[in-house]
């Protein structure tokens, strides 16, 4: 229980750090602070009123829609450099940012408290994260583009239920100006948000486990991130505690490094007999990693 | 284990080398400019 009042205490502080301008918000604009131009390793959209970083997700479609705008001008600006912040993140802790500091991640997982009959997700949902990275956070912005080489964010556009909820709704309510001109879109997007914030009361992490582009991308780097989690498959009794008390309802004896793993550690924190242990292995001696290699 | 080894100091190396030339290139720049002027899309307008 310890660590998991640790986690929850990390991801109130991370929520109020990653939106820390409230000045801004009293004034019913958006921040300006310098720190925007850093992409933050959470789903926490800019347009947020307070928010003090940049959605790498939005800064990734950004940079994608406005690639041809930009070689035209004969610009190189393609991008690498959010590539690369995704990257660094990814290849640090791969999903433990999920687990650990993202605020529409810690919003589910409260939610999710609500004590009413409890839904399971089809395995084959969790597969709809690719296309939706693929097509609406790639190949859309990238290719659909204006006469001028300009195209849109499409999944902030279509999709992005943190968007709304931090920025759309937001900006709605204290922003009499923006108020007047929400239409069709808005109402969309609204609709979408309620109908994620009911299946959040029903399924553990919905948004995470069967739409979330980010966490699809920092899922790709958990087979090779520095922070792993490992399983002594001879201790293991097979018992499923670890599946029970996990978030996405994964069996990580099956396998420690799988991308759907938001690294909440609450397997490790359940488990009797203790077999399932994580930390950064790049600190470790190399004598000490062979002897204690993942068995699963 | 070897094998993760050269995995992840070889996606390292290129994150790095992504983000020093994307820094280069005055991307911060272009993404602090895009994320302090409100998302159109993001709120239902675009």
């Amino acid at each position: 229980m310890a660590r998991l009042r640790k986690r929850r205490l990390t991801q109130i502080l991370a929520a109020i750090g990653f939106n820390l301008d409230l000045p801004s918000l009293l004034k019913g604009q958006i921040s300006q602070a310098k720190t925007k131009g850093i992409c933050v390793p959470v789903l926490n959209c800019y347009s947020c009123p307070a928010a003090i970083g940049a959605c790498p997700i939005g800064s990734l479609q950004n940079s994608l829609n406005s690639l041809r705008y930009n070689l035209n001008l004969g610009q190189k600006k393609l991008g690498l450099y959010v590539v690369g912040s995704l990257g660094l993140v990814g290849v640090i802790g791969g999903r433990l940012p999920c687990g650990w500091i993202c605020p529409f991640g810690w919003l589910q997982e409260l939610i999710y408290k609500i004590p009413i009959q409890k839904l399971k997700i089809p395995a084959c949902l969790t597969y709809l994260r690719y296309a939706v990275l693929l097509i609406l956070v790639i190949l859309l912005p990238l290719l659909l583009v204006d006469s001028l080489g300009l195209g849109s964010p499409w999944f902030c556009k279509l999709v992005c239920p943190a968007g709304t909820l931090e920025a759309g709704v937001v900006l709605a309510l204290i922003n009499p100006g923006l108020r007047s001109q929400l239409g069709f879109l808005f109402a969309w997007k609204v609709s979408l948000l309620v109908l994620f914030l009911v299946w959040m009361a029903l399924s553990q992490r919905p948004f995470c486990r069967t739409i979330c582009p980010l966490g699809t991308i920092l899922g790709f780097f958990n087979r090779i991130s520095a922070f792993e989690i490992k399983v002594d498959l001879d201790n293991c009794l097979v018992c499923n505690a670890c599946q029970r008390a996990c978030p996405v309802d994964i069996k990580i004896y099956e396998n420690p490094a799988s991308s759907q793993c938001v690294r909440c550690l609450q397997c490790q924190e359940i488990c009797p007999t203790g077999c399932i242990t994580s930390g950064f292995w790049l600190g470790r001696k190399a004598d000490e990693r062979k002897t204690d290699q993942p068995t699963a | 284990m070897k094998r993760k080894n050269v995995w992840f100091w070889l996606v390292l190396s290129l994150a790095v080398i992504c983000l020093c030339l994307g820094l280069r290139a005055g991307e911060f720049q272009t993404v602090w400019q895009k994320a302090k002027t409100i998302c159109l899309e993001c709120i239902g307008l675009g």
